[in-house]
């Protein structure tokens, strides 16, 4: 094993609950692995870390109407198919606790207990009128643009696009 | 085999016991061995795995009556 750490980079880009799980045990899995993990929220994906109780507070009637059709929070998400006004989903949970598979809300707290950093895109962030301070859970890294990711992704040895 | 600390990891599931070896390891000292216990079978792909990335050393596996054990041997801190 090398004294410089691996890298894994992984672009958070679906808002759904099942590429969110994905991404995540691949996140920490590779954080037990010794990895150096960077996970980049953009577009859908952001709706992954946003927080989950009170109100996301934006300004101008289009972004607040946005923010509330698509409000996002881990325990809100759903899955890509069979959804089913919310029965799959319901379902595909209660399936996961049976099995002992822990929660996305869980998952995302674990990874960031093993010092996976969570970057939000800062042009999405803009675009959508989701503030730093305001729209996210706690512990979130500082926003940043492509030339970021791409300068984490040029060093790492695995780059996802989930 | 004989081991010095034990993990069960018996009703988890990927990435579960293997975020849990990690924690677990730093409570062994270099040269001890940790057992695994688990009953999802990607361990047994799993384990060596993650000792190949960390470097430490992948002792083997018994299997009985659906219960997995595998062990590690901690190399460095």
């Amino acid at each position: 094993m090398s004294d410089e750490k691996d890298k894994l980079t992984i672009v958070m880009f679906s808002g759904n609950l099942d590429h969110a799980l994905a991404g995540f045990t691949l996140a920490t899995t590779a954080a037990s692995m010794g990895m150096d993990v960077s996970m980049f929220f953009t577009y859908w994906g952001l709706n992954i870390i946003k927080k989950n109780e009170g109100k996301i507070r934006s300004r101008g009637l289009m972004k607040k109407l946005l923010n509330l059709m698509n409000r996002g929070g881990s325990k809100r998400l759903k899955l890509s198919r069979f959804n089913m006004f919310g029965l799959g989903t319901w379902m595909m949970k209660k399936l996961m606790k049976d099995a002992n598979v822990p929660s996305l809300d869980e998952m995302i707290a674990m990874a960031q207990e093993m010092g996976v950093k969570l970057v939000p895109c800062s042009t999405t962030c803009g675009v959508m009128g989701l503030s730093e301070k305001d729209a996210f859970r706690e512990n979130i890294a500082s926003l940043a643009g492509a030339a970021f990711f791409l300068n984490e992704a040029r060093e790492s040895k695995v780059t996802l696009f989930i | 085999m004989k081991a010095d600390k034990s993990l069960d990891c018996v009703g988890l599931y990927c990435p579960m016991p293997i975020v849990k070896t990690s924690e677990k390891i730093k409570e062994l000292k270099p040269g001890e061995v940790l057992e695994v216990i688990a009953d999802d079978k990607g361990i047994k792909q799993d384990m060596p795995a993650w000792c190949q990335a960390t470097g430490h050393e992948f002792l083997g596996v018994d299997e009985a009556d659906g219960e997995i054990k595998v062990y590690v041997k901690k190399t460095h801190q």
